[in-house]
């Protein structure tokens, strides 16, 4: 472990920061979450284009850039902090690690070149209405018929989901429980008997869907009944990423509450000057900066290959849920009553803050989720 | 001149330590001997025992000393803190008389800055040095002062002008604590250890050339010394002594007994820090870690100690790299209070009813038991978590000093407590 980024990292986090500040300021993101797909699919590839963002941990033989975890986190903490509104999570996260760690080698070179220009918007579909995150959870089932698979059941909180172009689907043998018998498989996004609704957000600026399936017609990503590995190594790689996605998100929101507390003038002083503010923002500091340390230490052991990484991908989400929400919650009581209006910027990232926590587990599932790993 | 390399460095004092290290000296003959070649304080001047070696490279001479199994200089306890202050502020008579004796040990330190009426404000300090016939006359009370009751010398901020404002109205001294003006008392904690002092001086004497710093100007040079206590908080110091525990010979039993006489007072650190290592084994001892609610907080705590842990870890990596401290070197001590407290917290959760019990009849031989009642001293000792948040907001974020009565005026004319005035 190294406990520090290269320069290179460091050179290409200052390079991100500037560009999403230039090219993605609130005002888009406002003006994004009034749209259906909740981002502008001209701009994004635009923005892809200039940085190869969806390829960043692809591999080069599948037109990525061939970096790994670490390079990912930190584009997930800036975007997290600009709060960029693209279909980044769901394609570049969660359906490329699911590609990368179900399909065959075949596979992977006929989709991830697509994914990483973002020509093709993909999405995983693996929550169902129950909420869960694990494996237990998956009720849909996948039929064989006719030298082929056909897709029954109803998926749910599938991040762009309803404006995917393909749809990486998770789903069991009928029959079959738990991690036992799951695949992974490639709809397409208007294949005939896919039902897809998009659900009313409580975060505006990440869409959320509903997909009902129907006897569709679906190609089975790698071998079948073989997904439990892949979903679990999935599941480690998307925490982990949005453990950083959230911090960068916390980070940014601290540092808007200390600049307005430096600003508002009350009983002729600024409001900095008060210790009660003061302490807050330590307080603040302290939880931003022990929630980043998590994330980190995660992305470095995902990097490695270190054996604690399920652990480890758990504690840096539950920390990073925490953190976020609990920054959200002070920044807001630092901005008084202007920080609850719709025209101030802190309810975008506070909306956020309050969807990730509980998306892909809650902290107590999470807390729960490390002991486990650990073996207690 | 070219810049010594860590190579030429370790070849140069592996050769001299082979040809000079002998376990049958006594431990100050042989540190004599270690620092006369420079080998004792390499990252210290030239010309006050050192080699002017900087610290990465002066790392790996330590590193020489222990592969052979070899003793170092003296580490522990206030003398470093001394040193390092009398290097930076001190007369040529200052270093000459101190400096070589803290590195044989000789000499014992400590720190005379708290008092009664002035812990977290330190620059209120009321203790007095006035100039009689040629020598400063000390009279006042410091409180919190380890290892006073075998120290030789103190390290002492007092009052020399009553006029200015509170700051510039310090100087600092070093003082002989064995004379008669001086008396030390223990001073017992709640958890039953007494590992401070109180101090009382009642006309004390400093010679004047013990002024150490400019007269008026005490707060600097104690900020010196308090910048070295908060870089060595949690640094260990004693490396070389746990290693050495096995070894047979008289200069192994020297340094035993100097290592023990300066970490007794700190027996009860690792409970005041709350234990986190035996917290997975006591919950499946007890059954505990089958309890969901329990699970729930043991999860939460481990979370916390880690990342304060790694915290550490980032801010100590960017030193080593050189890179500007960021804001994770700065809450670490707020960090760790934060941990004790959940610690002392979970273990309570664990014992139920058995948190009541202490000494043999309680949780591990009394070790939980010494847990709950030394952790409240985590978020204060050393700046409280108050002072903390006001140092991170101030320094870290650079937010306005609270607007204050006492920076301007005569420290005269400022309210201050009763006791010790």
């Amino acid at each position: 472990m190294q406990f520090s980024f290269t320069s290179e990292q460091q050179e290409f986090r200052s390079i991100l920061r500037r560009l999403f500040e230039e090219s993605c300021p609130t005002s888009e993101a406002r003006r994004a979450m009034e749209t259906d797909a909740g981002w502008d699919i001209a701009r994004w590839r635009k923005l892809n284009d200039q940085l190869g963002l969806c390829g960043v941990h692809v591999p080069e033989a599948y037109g990525g850039q061939g970096f790994g975890p670490v390079e990912l986190c930190i584009v997930l903490e800036e975007m997290g902090r600009a709060l960029v509104c693209a279909p980044y999570f769901s394609s570049a996260v969660l359906a490329t690690h699911a590609i990368l760690a179900a399909a065959t080698e075949e596979q992977k070179r006929a989709l991830l070149p697509g994914i990483v220009s973002a020509e093709t918007i993909a999405a995983l579909a693996f929550t169902e209405p129950n909420g869960r995150w694990d494996a237990e959870g998956v009720e849909t089932t996948a039929r064989e018929a006719g030298g082929g698979f056909r897709l029954d059941g109803v998926k749910s909180f599938v991040l762009d989901g309803h404006t995917a172009d393909l749809v990486v689907v998770l789903a069991r043998a009928p029959g079959t429980a738990s991690g036992e018998g799951l695949s992974f498989f490639a709809v397409k996004g208007d294949a005939p008997g896919l039902r897809r609704r998009a659900l009313a957000a409580l975060d505006p600026t990440r869409r959320i869907a509903r997909l009902e399936f129907r006897d569709v017609e679906a190609e089975l990503l790698g071998a079948a009944g073989e997904a439990g590995a892949a979903f679990a190594r999935t599941m480690m790689l998307a925490a982990i990423g949005l453990a950083h996605e959230m911090v960068g998100g916390a980070e940014r929101l601290r540092e808007s509450a200390l600049a307005y507390a430096g600003l508002r003038m009350q009983f002729g002083r600024p409001i900095a000057s008060f210790q009660s503010m003061k302490h807050k923002q330590a307080d603040m500091l302290v939880d931003v900066e022990l929630a980043r340390s998590a994330a980190y230490y995660a992305a470095e052991a995902a990097a490695e290959d270190d054996p604690e990484t399920p652990a480890l991908a758990s504690l840096a989400k539950a920390a990073a849920s925490e953190a976020y929400l609990q920054t959200a919650i002070h920044t807001i009581q630092i901005h008084g009553g202007i920080g609850f209006t719709w025209d101030n910027d802190t309810h975008l990232w506070f909306k956020r803050a309050k969807s990730s926590e509980v998306f892909l587990g809650s902290p107590s599932w999470r807390r729960e989720q490390m002991l486990a790993a650990w073996g207690h | 001149m070219s810049r010594p390399s860590e190579e030429s460095v370790r070849a140069e004092v592996r050769a001299w330590l082979e040809a000079n290290w002998d376990p049958e000296l006594g431990l100050v003959e042989w540190r004599d001997k270690l620092i006369d070649a420079g080998w004792g304080a390499p990252a210290w001047p030239s010309a006050w025992h050192g080699r002017d070696l900087p610290a990465a490279v002066a790392a790996v001479v330590d590193q020489e000393i222990r592969r052979i199994g070899a003793v170092g200089v003296a580490r522990t306890g206030i003398r470093t803190l001394a040193a390092a202050t009398l290097l930076a502020h001190g007369t040529d008579f200052q270093k000459t008389k101190f400096l070589r004796r803290s590195l044989t040990g000789e000499d014992t330190w400590c720190q005379l800055f708290s008092e009664p009426g002035s812990g977290s404000d330190l620059a209120g300090a009321t203790t007095r040095a006035d100039l009689k016939d040629g020598r400063w006359i000390v009279n006042g009370q410091k409180l919190w002062t380890t290892s006073a009751h075998h120290a030789d010398w103190g390290l002492l901020l007092a009052r020399t002008d009553w006029d200015k404002p509170k700051h510039a109205g310090l100087s600092y001294f070093v003082i002989d604590m064995r004379q008669p003006g001086v008396e030390v008392q223990p001073l017992r904690q709640m958890n039953g250890h007494a590992s401070f002092n109180q101090v009382f001086f009642t006309d004390a004497e400093v010679p004047q050339e013990h002024l150490v710093g400019q007269l008026g100007g005490g707060w600097a040079v104690a900020t010196t010394t308090l910048m070295h206590e908060r870089r060595n908080a949690g640094g260990g110091g004693t490396s070389g002594a746990a290693a050495a525990e096995a070894r047979k010979g008289r200069i192994y039993d020297e340094e035993r007994a100097e290592t023990a006489t300066s970490l007794e007072p700190y027996k009860w650190y690792p409970q005041r820090a709350g234990r986190v290592d035996l917290i997975l084994e006591r919950a499946r001892a007890t059954g505990a870690i089958h309890d969901p609610v329990v699970r729930e907080e043991i999860a939460k705590l481990l979370i916390l100690a880690k990342s304060a842990e790694w915290t550490a870890r980032r801010a100590r990596a960017a030193q080593v790299l050189g890179r500007p401290q960021g804001p994770e070197g700065s809450i670490g001590k707020l960090a760790a209070s934060h941990v004790a407290r959940a610690a002392a917290r979970v273990h309570t959760m664990i014992s139920g009813a058995d948190a009541m019990l202490a000494g043999e009849d309680g949780p591990l031989d009394g070790i939980v038991a010494e847990i709950l009642v030394s952790v409240p001293a985590v978020s204060i000792a050393g700046g409280t978590d108050e002072i903390q948040r006001n140092i991170i907001a101030e320094r870290v974020l650079k937010m306005p000093r609270e607007s204050t009565a006492d920076q301007e005026a005569s420290f005269r004319q400022i309210p201050r407590n009763a006791v010790g005035g």
